[in-house]
C-alpha cells in the first residue's frame, strides 16, 4: 500500500497551489466576483493551458486520462483560494456527464472545445420539489417526431449564466419519482423556449433557474440511454461529491491556518488569546476535524472507481457526511475564535464559512447522506 | 404552584393583543415575520407608538415613566410582541443608557435625556468596544481629557450597532491613565453631530450594514455630559449589565423561530412528503423545542422568584449562553430545511426592500443570511467563553 502522491500528482498540486497563491489574493477574488460573470476568462485560459480542464477526460478526447485523485488535488487547492471559476460545473458535472454517457458525436463536439477552454457547461438536475432526490423529476420530455419536446423547470443550476450547453434531466416515462424514466438531454443555451433567471449565490458564485417552455431537441441530444439517465446522473454526482469534499478540505485547512495565526497574535487580557485553554481545545478539535476530513476524502477517491456501485455510493455518502459535520464545526469555530471580526464581510473567514455551508447544501446534505449510507448498509446486512 | 395566568393577567394580555392589532403596521409585521431587514423608520414608527402608550420602557420604575408592570406582565408583553411579529425594541436607549441615567445621572440629565428615550425620538448607540478591547473591555483606550468645561475625546469605537442611525452615543472613555485600569474609566454621553465624530460602516457576512466603526478626533464634549463621577464609569457599566436580564435569552423570539421552522418543514417536500414527516429532521426540531422549554422554564423560575421578592439565583447566568445557542440552532436547521434554495443570494430583497420575486420559496431567501448573521449572538454582549469563565468563577467558585 502507498497512499502518497506520485511525481506527476505532486507537480499538479504544486502548480495549482502556485496559481492560487499568485492569482487568488482575497481582495483580487473580491474584485473578480463582482464582474458580470463572477470569474475571469484569463484564469480559465490558464487552466486550459496547464491542462487542468482535461484531467478526467480520455487522451483520445485531448484530455490527460487521469481520475478522481487528480481532480481532488485541484479542488483542494481551489478550496484554499475560494476559486470562483466554474471548474465543478463545467468539468466535473457537465464534462463528466458527456464523457461517461455521451455519444461519440457529442464527445467530439464538446470535449475538445471544453478542454481548450472554449466551452462552458452546466448540469440541470434539481427541481423545486426534488430536494436531493435525483429521480424526483417533473420536467417532461415528450417524444415528437424524431426528437423530444422539453417542458418544466430546473432549479439552482450552477454556472447557468455562463454555460454554452446545459445538460437537462427530464422525464421520458414513469411517475414523478420513478428511478426509471429519467433521461439527460443536451440543450443549447440559445434553444427556443429556454429562459433563465440568473442570480448570485451566498458564496459569490452564479446560478440560474431555468424555465423550459416546449424546447425542441433532436434525438441526438439524448445523453446516455433513454429512460436510464438516473444511473449516469448519480454516478456523475457521486464523483462530483468527492471533488467538493476535497474543496472543503482546502477551505478547512485555510480556516484553521487563519484561526491558528489569529489566536497567536490577537491579545486580550495582556496575553495572546491562544493561551486560553478553552480556545486551545477548540482549535485542537478543529484541527482533528480537518484531518479526519482529509482521510475521508482519500478513502473516497480510492473507492469511487469500484466496479460495485454500492461501494461507490457508500464512499460518496460517507465523505459527504464527514464534510458536512466537520465543515460546520470548523466554520463555526473559526468565526467564534475571531470574535467580532469573524462575522464581517471584510475578513476572508466568513467567506470560507459560507462556502463550507453551501457545500453541505449541495448534492445532498449531511442528513441526506447519513440516511443514504444507512440504507445501503442495512440492505447489505 | 400554578402555571396559569390570573384573570387580571389574561385581561392584560388581551389589551396588549388589541394594542398591537391597531398600532403595528401590517407591512412591518410582515418584514419581521420573514426575517427581513427593518429600516430606521420601521423601528421608529413602532417604538413611537409604544412610547405614546407609555409601554416602550417596560422595565423602568413608574417615577421615571415606566408602566409599573409586574414581572409577569413584562413576560406576557414580550411574548405577545414576538408572537405578533413586532420589531424587537432597540435596547441601547431603553434597556441600557436609560437606566444608567435615571440611576446615576443628575436631575438635569434626567430631564434632558429620559423623555427622548421614553418616546423614542432620539436614537442611541453603545460605544464600549474598541479594536483592541473586546472581551477585555477594561483595557479600552479612547481618551477624554478635561479642558475647562469640556472633555476632548480622541480614539475609536467599533462594532457600534446601528450607529449609522444614532443621534447620541454613550461611551466608556479613559479619563485617567494613571489610575488602576477599571478606575480610570468614565461614562460619557456624546452627540453624534459633534465635529470630529466620523462613522464608517462595517459590512457583516450576510451583506448587511448593522455595525460601524466610530472615530473621535478632538471631539469637544461638555462636562455636563458626564454621568455620575469621573472614574466610576466601570461601575455604571457593570450595573448596566446586571440590571437588564429580561430578554437576554430571547425566548419569545426563539419560540417564534421554532414555529416558523415548523412551517418551513411542513412546506418543504421530500419524496413527495412534507419534510417534517421525515423522522430524522422531525427529531431535530423536537430536540430544539425541548431545549427551548428548558430555557423558558428557567426564565419562569427566575420570574417567579423575582415576583416573590427574591433575588435571582445562579440560574440567570446561563440564560445568554443557552439563548444564543438555541437562536443559532434554529437558523442552522432552517438552512438544512431549504436544501438547494439556501444558495441564491438576493441583496435587493434582503437589504433594499425591492419587490422582486424570490428565487425559491420566500422563506428561503433569508435562511442562509440569518444563519451567517446570528453567529454574532455567541460573540457580542460578552462571548460565550467569557460567560462561562464568569459562571465558573462567580457561580461555581472555581
Ligand atoms: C454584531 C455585533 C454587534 C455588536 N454591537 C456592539 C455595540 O453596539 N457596542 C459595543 O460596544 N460593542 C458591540 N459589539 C462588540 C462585542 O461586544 C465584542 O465583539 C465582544 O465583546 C468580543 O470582543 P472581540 O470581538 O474583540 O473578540 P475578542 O475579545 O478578541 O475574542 C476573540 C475570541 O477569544 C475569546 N476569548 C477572549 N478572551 C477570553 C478568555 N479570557 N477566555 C476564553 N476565551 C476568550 C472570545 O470568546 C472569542 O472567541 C458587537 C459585536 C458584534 C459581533
Amino acid at each position: 500500500m502507498d497512499l502518497s502522491l506520485n511525481d506527476d500528482q505532486n507537480m499538479l498540486k504544486d502548480s495549482v497551489e502556485r496559481f492560487v497563491r499568485e492569482q487568488y489574493a482575497f481582495e483580487t477574488r473580491r474584485k473578480n466576483s463582482a464582474t458580470a460573470t463572477g470569474w475571469l476568462e484569463s484564469n480559465w485560459a490558464k487552466f486550459a493551458e496547464l491542462g487542468w480542464l482535461g484531467i478526467p477526460f480520455s487522451e483520445d478526447a485531448g484530455g490527460l486520462g487521469w481520475g478522481t485523485v487528480e481532480t481532488a488535488i485541484v479542488m483542494e487547492q481551489f478550496g484554499r483560494g475560494l476559486v470562483l471559476e466554474p471548474y465543478l460545473a463545467t468539468v466535473l458535472l457537465g464534462g463528466e456527464a458527456i464523457a461517461r454517457g455521451g455519444s461519440a458525436a457529442q464527445q467530439q463536439a464538446i470535449l475538445p472545445a471544453l478542454i481548450e477552454g472554449k466551452k462552458q457547461l452546466a448540469l440541470a438536475y434539481a427541481e423545486k420539489q426534488s430536494r436531493y432526490n435525483l429521480h424526483d423529476v417533473t420536467t417532461s420530455a415528450k417524444k415528437e417526431g424524431a426528437g423530444y419536446v422539453l417542458s418544466g423547470h430546473k432549479g439552482v443550476v450552477f454556472n447557468g449564466p455562463s454555460a454554452d450547453h446545459i445538460i437537462v434531466a427530464a422525464r421520458t416515462s414513469g411517475g414523478q419519482r420513478d428511478a426509471k424514466g429519467v433521461t439527460l438531454f443536451l440543450v443549447d443555451k440559445n434553444a427556443k423556449g429556454l429562459t433563465r433567471r440568473d442570480y448570485p449565490t451566498q458564496d459569490a458564485s452564479r446560478a440560474s433557474e431555468l424555465t423550459l417552455d416546449k424546447v425542441s431537441v433532436g434525438a441526438d441530444a439524448v445523453v446516455g440511454k433513454v429512460d436510464d439517465g438516473f444511473a449516469l446522473l448519480e454516478e456523475v454526482i457521486d464523483r462530483a461529491t468527492v471533488a467538493v469534499c476535497a474543496e472543503a478540505v482546502g477551505c478547512m485547512d485555510a480556516l484553521n491556518a487563519a484561526t491558528h495565526e489569529y489566536i497567536k497574535t490577537r491579545k486580550q487580557f495582556g496575553v495572546p488569546i491562544g493561551k486560553f485553554q478553552v480556545l486551545q481545545h477548540r482549535m485542537v478539535d478543529m484541527f482533528t476535524h480537518a484531518q479526519e476530513s482529509r482521510s475521508m476524502v482519500l478513502m473516497a477517491t480510492l473507492k469511487i472507481d469500484d466496479a460495485d456501485a454500492a461501494v461507490r455510493r457508500k464512499a460518496a455518502s460517507a465523505v459527504k457526511v464527514q464534510i458536512g459535520k466537520s465543515g460546520r464545526f470548523v466554520g463555526q469555530g473559526a468565526v467564534q475564535l475571531h470574535g467580532g471580526m469573524g462575522v464581517t464581510d471584510e475578513l476572508n473567514v466568513s467567506h470560507y464559512f459560507k462556502r463550507l455551508t453551501m457545500i453541505d447544501s449541495i448534492f445532498g446534505n449531511q442528513q441526506f447522506h447519513l440516511t443514504r449510507y444507512g440504507q445501503i448498509m442495512a440492505e447489505a446486512a | 404552584m400554578d402555571l396559569n395566568f390570573t384573570e387580571a393577567d389574561q385581561k392584560f394580555r388581551a389589551e396588549v393583543v388589541d394594542f398591537i392589532k391597531t398600532n403595528l403596521p401590517a407591512e412591518i409585521a410582515d418584514k419581521v415575520k420573514h426575517g427581513k431587514h427593518l429600516s430606521k423608520d420601521d423601528h421608529m414608527r413602532w417604538q413611537q407608538a409604544l412610547g405614546r402608550k407609555g409601554w416602550l420602557v417596560a422595565s423602568w420604575p413608574k417615577k421615571h415613566g415606566g408602566p409599573g408592570w409586574t414581572a409577569t406582565q413584562k413576560y406576557i408583553f414580550d411574548n405577545v410582541c414576538a408572537e405578533m411579529n413586532c420589531p424587537p425594541i432597540i435596547p441601547f436607549g431603553t434597556k441600557m443608557v436609560g437606566p444608567v441615567i435615571y440611576t446615576f445621572g443628575n436631575e438635569e440629565q434626567k430631564q434632558r435625556f429620559l423623555p427622548g428615550i421614553r418616546e423614542s425620538t432620539v436614537w442611541w448607540c453603545q460605544g464600549y468596544s474598541e479594536p483592541g478591547s473586546g472581551s477585555d473591555l477594561a483595557s479600552l483606550k479612547t481618551r477624554a481629557v478635561r479642558e475647562g468645561d469640556h472633555y476632548i475625546v480622541n480614539g475609536s469605537k467599533t462594532w457600534t450597532t446601528l450607529g449609522q442611525y444614532a443621534e447620541w452615543i454613550f461611551c466608556l472613555v479613559r479619563t485617567d491613565v494613571n489610575a488602576k485600569q477599571q478606575e480610570g474609566i468614565s461614562f460619557l454621553l456624546i452627540d453624534m453631530k459633534s465635529p470630529g465624530v466620523e462613522v464608517q460602516p462595517i459590512i457583516m457576512a450576510d451583506g448587511g450594514h448593522e455595525v460601524n466603526s466610530v472615530f473621535f478626533t478632538d471631539v469637544k464634549v461638555p462636562v455636563e455630559n458626564l454621568i455620575g463621577k469621573e472614574g466610576e464609569g466601570w461601575t455604571y457599566a457593570k450595573f448596566l449589565l446586571a440590571n437588564e436580564r429580561s430578554g437576554i435569552a430571547a425566548v419569545p423570539q426563539s419560540k417564534r423561530g421554532v414555529e416558523s421552522l415548523k412551517r418551513i418543514a411542513a412546506s418543504e417536500q421530500q419524496d413527495g412528503k412534507p419534510l417534517i414527516q421525515d423522522g430524522a429532521f422531525r427529531d431535530k426540531i423536537a430536540d430544539l423545542e425541548i431545549q427551548l422549554q428548558a430555557l423558558e422554564f428557567t426564565e419562569l423560575r427566575i420570574l417567579s422568584s423575582e415576583a416573590a421578592g427574591g433575588a435571582p439565583g445562579p440560574e440567570v447566568s446561563f440564560l445568554k449562553i443557552r439563548g444564543s445557542e438555541i437562536q443559532q440552532r434554529i437558523t442552522e436547521l432552517a438552512v438544512e430545511a431549504v436544501g438547494y434554495y439556501a444558495n441564491p443570494y438576493l441583496p435587493g430583497l434582503l437589504w433594499q426592500g425591492s419587490n422582486e420575486e424570490p428565487v425559491g420559496p420566500a422563506y428561503a431567501t433569508t435562511a442562509a443570511p440569518r444563519y451567517f448573521n446570528v453567529r454574532k449572538t455567541s460573540i457580542y454582549g460578552g462571548s460565550n467563553e467569557i460567560q462561562k469563565n464568569i459562571i465558573a468563577k462567580m457561580v461555581l467558585g472555581l
